[in-house]
């Protein structure tokens, strides 16, 4: 139930925030969030500034590209096609943590697609990011999966994900990125 | 053939295309459909395919590029390659930002998907 969904937005919020933003993903919304982003981290060294700024440029483009919207009217503040983008900082670790609904089909193609990722190495991540870029037609909507991987490799480390159910099917999909 | 000459924006990269074989990409491309803007760029390099420069060196000097973008990029990439292929020199000089590996390392990802010399070039803050 999207109470859940405020439980989890409460857990994730109480870190040192440096950057959230909850609501319908727009392009210029986007464009917007990179700027504020981009200024907020101008005194972060370069390998890691621009590790986050990568995994936040597609992390904030899959919420535009791929975000459901769940069905549940009645629900306040969780409803429609909202989606949540936060960096945060906690222990001397950046995080990207991201929250959108998710369709039935999308939750499938997600867990199957993010168990391979974590079950690779580093080269083995290499790999299947040259697969998908070489051998896969994909659309101007999605990337067939590459920014998944993308944000594997940039960050280093696992990518934690769950899944909210929010009854008739929906599910929030939630994706915590940790920079070590 | 007219060349290409785009400014760029905070999500596309400058562009400048010209004939004599001197090719640039450079800044940022993250928009969210690529597609669209790289698609004069590709359509550019067929016709330039049936009469290119003996030269043609392509400078890509990006500050960040997304995923949308990277599979545009390789389009462009296996045009110069087949450039390349009907006997005409090219080279592709990939820049990167000292420190920054992985940008060399996407570098080095498409130089091991596309048949065409690449030079990576360091470059200082």
């Amino acid at each position: 139930m999207p109470a859940e969904v405020e439980k989890w937005y409460k857990a994730v919020t109480k870190d040192d925030v440096i950057y959230l933003f909850k609501g319908e993903v727009t392009d210029q919304l986007i464009a917007q969030s990179l700027d504020i982003i981009e200024r907020q981290l101008e005194s972060t060294p370069l390998p890691i500034r621009k590790k986050i700024y990568n995994v936040l440029v597609e992390c904030l483009q899959n919420l535009y590209h791929h975000s459901a919207t769940c069905p549940i009217e009645k629900e306040r503040e969780f409803c429609g096609r909202v989606g949540v983008c936060l960096l945060s900082e906690h222990e001397g670790h950046y995080h990207v943590v991201t929250g959108n609904f998710v369709e039935p089909r999308q939750k499938e193609f997600l867990t199957k697609h993010l168990d391979k990722i974590n079950s690779l190495d580093r080269d083995g991540q290499k790999e299947m990011y040259k697969e998908i870029l070489d051998n896969q037609t994909f659309s101007e909507k999605g990337g067939g999966g590459l920014g998944m991987v993308d944000i594997a490799r940039k960050s280093g480390s696992r990518l934690n994900y769950n899944f909210i159910n929010c009854g008739s099917d929906y599910n929030f999909f939630t994706l915590d990125v940790t920079f070590n | 053939m007219d060349p290409i000459s785009i400014i760029g924006t905070p999500k596309t990269p400058t562009v400048t295309f010209e004939s004599n074989g001197k090719l640039e990409i450079k800044g940022r491309s993250i928009p969210e459909n690529s597609v669209e803007f790289y698609k004069p760029l590709v359509d550019w390099l067929e016709q330039y395919l049936s009469s290119p420069a003996p030269l043609t060196e392509v400078s890509i000097k990006l500050e960040y590029f997304n995923t949308s973008s990277s599979k545009c990029i390789l389009d462009v990439f296996k045009k110069l390659e087949a450039i390349y292929k009907s006997g005409n020199d090219v080279v592709i000089l990939w820049h990167y930002e000292e420190d920054d590996e992985d940008m060399l390392e996407a570098g080095e990802d498409y130089q091991s998907i596309i048949k065409v010399p690449f030079k990576m070039v360091e470059m200082s803050e």
